[in-house]
C-alpha cells in the first residue's frame, strides 16, 4: 500500500502524519475523523505493506498480530481500539504510546562511547521481564522481542511491541509448519526457535538475554547469522561472557545474562517473574562460576555441547500460563516479635511443603522491622535480622531452589508485605495466623487479616502445628497415642 | 448469521436442551443440526420431536449414519448399535421415521458446508480426524463456490484444522469459550464435537458457535444433568455402558 495522504479517512479514521515506516508497515497517527475526542489517549494506526515480493509473507505476519493483538490487555501492550477487516481494509488502530524504544539507548551508549551501568542496565533489564511475564500469563509468548520492539515508557515501565511472530495458546498457530522451520530475527532468536519449537516462553528470556548482553558489551553475543549453519551455532555455543569484553559487567549481571542464554530453555529462568526477580535484587543473586567466567568457553566442551546439540530435542511447553505457575516465586512473611518456637517451626513446615511440590519455586524470605533511624544503627538492624532469617531457613531443604532473604522497614506490616508480593510478582505468600500483633486483635484487624484482603497472590496461613508438643517429649514417649495422652506442654 | 452447530445429540434430550438454552444465551440466529439425532440414548422420539421443530422453523437438519440404522435396522443384529437401532426404531413413530429417512447428507449456507461426517464421501461415514483426512473432506466441500468452512460431526470431539504457512493443513485443539477468527480467505475444518455423547473424559456436552459475520468461530463445553441421562439409559433395554459412558465422558 503506498502512503496514505494526511487527512485521507480510513473507516472513521482520519489520517495524520508517519510516525514510522518499516519494512513491514506503516504506522500513522489518526485520530476520529468525525471529530470526537480521543479515548483518553494518542492513537496510532498500523498499516501493511503488501507492496513488493514479501507481500504475502507481510500479511500473514499482520494477520497474525490482528488475531493475537485484540486479545491482550494489561500495562505492558498499548491498548487496541479497532480493527480492520483482513480482506477488505487490513489495519489495526491502537494506543501511541509515549517512550523512547531500547534501540535507543544502544545507539545512545555507542555515540557517548560509554556503557549504561549496570544499575540501568538491571532497570531496563526488570522492565522488560515484567512486560514479558505479563504477556506469558496471557498464554501469549512474544517470540520477537528486540531493541525495536521493546518500548520504555517515561516512567519506566516495558511496552512490548510487534505480534507478528508471535504465539497464542488460545489460537491457530497461522506460523506453525509441519516441517518446522526457524520463525523470528536471527540475532535475537533462541535455539529453540532455530530447530521451529513455538509458544515456549523460556525463548522471550533468551531475547531478553541477547539485549542484556547488548546494552552490557555493546555486542550482539551471536552476530547476526544469514544462514541456518550461523544459526544453529547457538544450539552450542557459549558466547564470550561479557566481562571479557567489558571488564566493568559485575559478577551478578554476569550470571544473570549468561543464565538467559543457555542453549537449553530448562537451564534459564523459569519464568520471567525468576529472572525480573533477579535483576531487582542484585545483592541477592548468587554467583557461581557462569558469573566469574572471563575467557571463552574451551574447544573442547563446545565439541561436546555440538554432538550433544546434534540430537537435541526441544519439547515446547503445553501453555505458558501454567508452565509459569508451575514455577511460582513464594514468600514467607517470618515474625521477628510474638513469634514462638512453634510458630517458627510451623512456618518452616508449611515452606517445605509448599516448595516441595513445585520443583522449580523460588523462596523469598521476608522480615518487616520497625523504621531505624539510618546510620550505623539501621545497618547493624538489617545484619542482625538477616542473619536470623537465614538462620530460620537452616532447617528448610532447599535442593535445587533459589532462596534470598530480605528485611523491609515499615510501620505498617501489612502494607509492606503486600508491596513486597506485587512488586516481586509474588504467586503464594506463607504467614503465621497468630503471628503479627495478636494481642491487638480485638482492637484493629490484625495482619493476616488485612494480608489476606490486599495480597495480589494467594496467601496460607499457617496455624501452629498441634502435635508440637511431642518435640518436647522424651524420645521413648513419642508417638501417635502420646500425642492424646499428654497434656500438651506450653510453648 | 451466528450459526449453533450441533451434531450427535444421540437421543439425549437433556444434553440438547442445554446446548440449545446456551446457544440462545450467545445469541445464535440460526441452527444447524449435524445428523446422529438417534442411538445410545433414552429419548429418541422426543429428541427427534425437538428437532423437527428446529426444522420447521428454518434449522438445517443432515442425517447421520445412527439416524439411517434406525430408519432401517439390521435384520440381524450383531453388535451394540445395531440393538440400540433395534429398540430405537421401536420408540420412533411413522412421522418421525419418514424425517430422518428424508434427511440429506450435507447442505451449503453461506460459506459454510455441512456434513455428518466426511465431505468428499459422506455416505461412507469416514472419522474425520486427523490432518490427512480432514484435507480430503476440505478439498471436496472447497470445490464448490464459495465455500471457505467445512462443520461436520461423527468423531465426538472438538478440533480445528487449518491452513498455516505450509500447504499441509494443522490440528489446533481448541480452548472452550474462546472466539477464533476463521476468515474466508482462510480454508476451514471444524469437527464440532457431541452433544449427547461426549468421549473426552469430560461429561460435558459440546457444540459450537459459527458467527458468519463475524467470521469467529466458538467451541462451547456445557454443564447438563447428565447423571439424570445415565439414569434415564439405564431404564431402557439398552446395555449398562451407554449410560456409564455418559458418566464417565468417554
Amino acid at each position: 500500500m503506498k502512503l496514505l495522504a494526511p487527512g485521507t479517512v480510513l473507516d472513521g479514521f482520519a489520517v495524520g502524519e508517519v510516525i514510522h515506516s518499516g519494512g513491514m508497515a506503516h504506522i500513522y497517527r489518526v485520530h476520529y475523523a468525525d471529530g470526537r475526542p480521543d479515548p483518553g489517549f494518542a492513537m496510532a494506526m498500523k498499516v501493511p505493506r503488501m507492496a513488493g515480493d514479501d507481500g504475502a509473507e507481510n500479511l500473514l505476519g499482520f494477520e497474525v498480530e490482528h488475531q493475537i493483538f485484540q486479545t491482550l490487555g494489561g500495562d505492558h501492550v498499548p491498548r487496541f481500539v479497532a480493527a480492520g477487516d483482513l480482506a477488505r481494509l487490513p489495519y489495526l488502530v491502537m494506543e501511541y504510546v509515549p517512550g523512547r524504544v531500547l534501540q535507543h539507548w544502544l545507539d545512545e551508549a555507542r555515540t557517548l562511547r560509554q556503557r549504561p551501568d549496570a544499575q540501568e542496565i538491571a532497570r531496563l533489564g526488570q522492565a522488560m521481564a515484567v512486560a514479558a511475564h505479563s504477556l506469558h500469563q496471557q498464554n501469549a509468548v512474544h517470540l520477537d522481542l528486540k531493541p525495536a520492539n521493546v518500548l520504555i515508557r517515561h516512567d519506566g515501565r516495558a511496552v512490548l511491541l510487534d505480534f507478528g511472530l508471535s504465539w497464542h495458546a488460545h489460537y491457530p498457530d497461522l506460523l506453525a509448519e509441519e516441517l518446522r522451520r526457524a520463525v523470528g530475527s536471527p540475532a535475537w532468536m533462541a535455539p529453540e526457535q532455530v530447530v521451529g519449537v513455538r509458544g515456549d516462553p523460556r525463548s522471550d528470556i533468551f531475547a531478553i538475554g541477547v539485549m542484556l548482553y547488548e546494552l552490557a558489551t555493546g555486542e550482539l553475543p551471536f552476530g547476526e547469522p544469514a544462514t541456518t549453519g550461523g544459526l544453529r551455532q547457538r544450539l552450542w555455543m557459549a558466547p564470550p561472557p561479557p566481562r571479557a569484553l567489558n571488564a566493568g559487567v559485575p559478577g551478578w549481571l554476569q550470571e544473570v545474562i549468561l543464565r538467559c542464554l543457555e542453549p537449553e530453555a530448562a537451564r534459564r529462568y523459569p519464568s520471567a517473574a525468576h529472572l525480573a526477580f533477579d535483576l531487582g535484587h542484585p545483592d541477592q543473586v548468587v554467583v557461581g562460576e557462569r558469573g566469574g567466567r572471563t575467557r571463552g568457553t574451551p574447544l573442547r566442551t563446545h565439541l561436546r555441547r555440538w554432538f550433544r546439540a546434534a540430537g537435541l530435542q526441544y519439547e515446547p511447553s503445553p501453555l505458558p500460563s501454567q508452565a509459569i505457575r508451575e514455577v511460582p516465586i513464594v514468600m514467607v512473611a517470618v515474625p521477628h516479635l510474638d513469634a514462638s518456637d512453634a510458630t517458627l517451626y510451623s512456618l518452616r513446615q508449611a515452606v517445605s511443603r509448599s516448595l516441595g511440590i513445585r520443583p522449580g519455586a523460588r523462596l523469598a524470605c521476608v522480615s518487616v522491622i520497625a523504621p531505624v533511624d539510618s546510620g550505623q544503627d539501621e545497618i547493624d538492624a538489617h545484619r542482625l535480622h538477616l542473619e536470623r532469617l537465614r538462620q530460620w531457613a537452616q532447617g528448610i531443604h532447599l535442593e535445587g531452589h533459589q532462596a534470598s532473604f530480605h528485611v523491609i522497614e515499615s510501620g505498617d506490616v501489612a502494607r509492606a508485605l503486600c508491596t513486597y508480593a506485587r512488586g516481586n510478582h509474588v504467586d503464594l505468600m506463607v504467614l503465621g495466623a497468630a503471628t503479627h500483633g495478636l494481642q491487638m486483635q480485638r482492637l484493629v484487624a490484625t495482619v493476616p487479616m488485612r494480608v489476606v484482603m490486599d495480597a495480589p497472590c494467594s496467601v496460607l496461613l499457617v496455624r501452629q502445628a498441634t502435635p508440637f508438643a511431642l518435640l518436647d517429649a522424651p524420645p521413648d514417649t513419642r508417638g501417635p497415642q502420646s500425642a492424646h495422652d499428654r497434656s500438651p506442654a506450653p510453648v | 448469521m451466528k450459526l449453533a452447530l450441533l451434531s450427535d445429540i444421540h437421543a439425549n434430550l437433556r444434553a440438547l436442551h442445554a446446548c440449545l438454552a446456551h446457544a440462545q444465551e450467545a445469541g445464535a440466529t440460526h441452527h444447524a443440526v449435524l445428523g446422529d439425532l438417534t442411538g445410545y440414548g433414552a429419548e429418541p422420539a422426543q429428541v427427534v420431536d425437538a428437532v423437527m421443530h428446529l426444522a420447521a422453523r428454518g434449522a438445517v437438519v443432515l442425517g447421520g449414519n445412527h439416524d439411517a440404522l434406525a430408519v432401517q435396522p439390521p435384520a440381524q443384529p450383531q453388535t451394540h448399535g445395531d440393538l440400540s437401532a433395534a429398540w430405537t426404531h421401536g420408540q420412533l413413530d411413522a412421522a418421525q421415521c419418514a424425517f430422518l429417512a428424508r434427511l440429506p447428507l450435507h447442505a451449503q449456507l453461506g460459506s459454510a458446508w455441512l456434513v455428518h461426517a466426511s465431505a468428499d464421501a459422506p455416505a461412507n461415514w469416514h472419522y474425520v480426524d486427523n490432518p490427512h483426512r480432514a484435507q480430503r473432506s476440505l478439498a471436496a466441500a472447497c470445490a464448490h463456490s464459495g465455500v471457505s468452512h467445512v462443520f461436520c460431526g461423527h468423531v465426538h470431539h472438538q478440533r480445528l484444522y487449518y491452513q498455516g504457512a505450509a500447504r499441509a493443513l494443522m490440528e489446533f485443539m481448541p480452548t472452550p469459550g474462546v472466539a477464533i477468527p476463521v476468515p474466508a480467505h482462510r480454508q476451514w475444518l471444524a469437527t464440532v464435537g457431541s452433544v449427547g455423547q461426549p468421549r473426552d473424559g469430560d461429561p460435558r456436552a459440546m457444540y459450537a458457535l459459527f458467527d458468519a459475520t463475524q467470521g469467529r468461530l466458538t467451541f462451547h463445553r456445557v454443564a447438563y444433568e447428565y447423571r439424570a441421562a445415565a439414569a434415564a439409559v439405564r431404564r431402557t433395554p439398552q446395555p449398562g455402558w451407554f449410560a456409564q459412558r455418559l458418566e464417565e465422558g468417554r
